[in-house]
């Protein structure tokens, strides 16, 4: 099962409910699982949980999470190199170029690597055959272990080297430590374009966090576009920072039959826990139950 | 003209309402045109209550269709897409549009010319009269591409608007993260105000702003946002920012007059004249000050 935590607008809690959701899922539950009837299913999930953190741009669930990395890849990106000596400047890549990554002017070709995508369109159109791919490093990707007193689970995560434009390979990359039997949570960015639709598609379930506020709700439609509408993805919402706005956000959840799986209320101790890096499920065990009823929400959604 | 762009790395921690303020502050001595660079949620709009004015269409880039009647199913389309956008098929190959990223790759080694590089609408922007000046702003449609262009062509439009009226100063609204839109924003400014909050995450995106802005050249000036949730965090960042020779332009307190002003679809400053309008007038006079 992936569920995929997204939010049309930043700052809503994405990081917090993924690494605490996580935390949970990945914690043996008091009474033991043998007593719940989906036994079989729970176990199967709870078999190694992976966190994924696909926000390349802002990667900050390590922050929380604090895991041993044991191993580092990079992420490249197949980029044109020219041979000048026998290049004839006749203009061919740059027109076939769609990202405006390489212009020919007298006897130059100019390439601007951080708006290339790596489609390997100019090297096909090369008439003279002058143009070979070579990979350039775009990123990293780190992955190990996090144990905390709560639970232990795998984390991986991606970094998009400062100064670089494009996110998805570095996603695509991560998400190849997708497997279909294990409970695989993903962080996104902020957002509703390219990184956020690629850390969204193949998903089981769209967890949309957002805030009571005007910016939160205005966010929250245009998420709930992209991962029910254009993706077809089932979604529910958490509520995050509950009572500093308005009522907007319930009554457009209540329209749209969007079932609104968490409330967690404006409370300045998990304001001080997150922004001291701790987790809200190890400090304050009133949360846990909550987080644990919002995992067992979503699989009911799932099954349905 | 003066532009100046509003980041943060970290999603959430205030650029919106430092930019509706400042707008506001600014407008009151000098001319000032707007722009919302976050084209993926934009927010500038829900709070400076804008009239359209003119609005267009975006086509950011184009997605291949391959005609099915044409098709060979030779499979060299597949081969050759690093999207994984083209499905094989018995009788004909198809694009799964979400995933083409209009490289147009395969329509180089098609054969038979089935497939077409077909525009489709991404976007619109608009240009509204806005409460403080005329504000540029867009929607990129759902899951769409190229956030960046269209981020370079609201800006665009709203620096040639500045150079033809004579304005002061051009104010953008930036995204959240380090890439494309983000780089698109800050393209051409004269300064940068980063907003960071007193959090682990708000100071680690804040370092990897910093070195976007200084990547591309672009001067970068500090506030902090609600510095009183975790006053030790504040005076790391502070003392962070120090050591990296980043001026700091102010620390802003928490206060949920800020979220009743949002209720209410105007800036702080207008709203109220407690302590964060107080902190905003502050930093809108260092700002001014280093522009000069």
């Amino acid at each position: 099962m992936i569920i995929t935590v997204a939010s049309g607008k930043g700052g809503t809690g994405k990081t917090m409910v993924a690494v605490n959701l996580a935390l949970v899922a990945a914690s043996k539950r008091p009474g033991g699982q043998a007593a719940s009837k989906s036994a079989k299913t729970l176990r199967r999930y709870n078999a190694k949980p992976l966190l994924l953190d696909c926000d390349v741009e802002a990667p900050n669930a390590y922050l929380f999470l604090k895991p041993i990395f044991k191993t580092q890849e990079e992420v490249t990106l197949l980029v044109p190199e020219i041979d000048f000596d026998k290049c004839t400047y006749c203009g061919r890549c740059a027109e076939a170029c769609n990202y405006n990554a390489l212009a020919v002017v007298t006897e130059q070709v100019l390439f601007f690597s951080e708006l290339c995508h790596g489609c390997g369109a100019c090297a096909l159109v090369c008439p003279e055959g002058v143009i070979h791919e070579v990979p350039e490093v775009i990123g990293l990707i780190e992955e190990g272990r996090a144990t905390t007193p709560l639970a232990a689970l795998d984390f991986a995560h991606g970094i998009l080297e400062v100064g670089r434009a494009i996110a998805p390979p570095i996603i695509r990359q991560l998400k190849q430590r997708i497997n279909s039997d294990r409970l695989v949570i993903i962080d996104t960015s902020p957002g509703t374009s390219c990184p956020v639709v690629e850390a969204l598609k193949g998903a089981d379930f769209a967890l949309l966090v957002t805030e009571p506020t005007p910016f939160g709700l205005h966010d929250l439609r245009l998420i709930v576009e992209v991962a029910r509408d254009e993706l077809g993805l089932p979604v529910g919402v958490v509520i995050n920072r509950d009572g500093i706005g308005d009522e907007k956000v319930e009554e457009y959840c209540a329209a749209e039959g969007i079932p609104i799986l968490i409330r967690i209320p404006f409370d300045r101790r998990i304001a001080e826990i997150y922004s001291e890096g701790g987790l809200v499920v190890e400090a304050l065990p009133e949360y846990r139950e909550q987080f644990r009823d919002l995992y067992q929400r979503i699989r009911e959604e799932v099954a349905q | 003209m003066r532009q100046i762009v509003i980041l943060s790395g970290k999603g959430g921690t205030g650029k919106t309402t430092v930019a509706a303020a400042l707008a506001h502050l600014a407008s009151q001595e000098a001319s000032v045109i707007l722009a919302d660079a976050d084209v993926d949620a934009a927010n500038l709009e829900l709070v400076l209550s804008p009239q359209i004015q003119e609005e267009g269409e975006f086509t950011g880039g184009g997605v291949a269709v391959i005609d099915p009647e044409l098709c060979i199913a030779c499979g060299r389309c597949h081969e050759v897409c690093r999207f994984e956008a083209i499905i094989p098929g018995d009788e004909a190959y198809a694009v799964v549009g979400l995933d083409c990223e209009g490289c147009g790759a395969c329509t180089y080694i098609c054969s038979v010319e089935a497939i077409e590089m077909e525009e489709r609408l991404d976007g619109k922007w608009f240009r509204s009269q806005a409460r403080y000046g005329p504000l540029f702003h867009a929607h990129l449609f759902a899951a769409r591409e190229n956030s960046g262009k269209l981020v370079t062509l609201i800006k665009n439009k709203a620096r040639d608007l500045a150079l033809e009226r004579g304005a002061d100063y051009l104010l953008v609204d930036g995204a959240p993260g380090i890439g494309c839109p983000v780089i698109a924003g800050i393209s051409g400014a004269d300064l940068t105000l980063l907003v960071t909050e007193p959090t682990v995450a708000g100071a680690h995106d804040l370092g990897r702003i910093l070195g976007v802005a200084r990547h591309f050249g672009i001067p970068a000036v500090v506030c902090i946002n609600k510095y009183d949730l975790n006053f030790a965090k504040t005076e790391e960042i502070a003392a962070w920012c120090a050591a990296q020779g980043v001026p700091m332009m102010g620390r802003i307190p928490f206060d949920q007059e800020v979220t009743r002003a949002m209720v209410q679809g105007k800036p702080i400053t207008e709203h109220s004249d407690g302590a964060v309008t107080e902190e905003l007038r502050q930093i809108w006079a260092w700002l001014k000050a280093r522009l000069d």
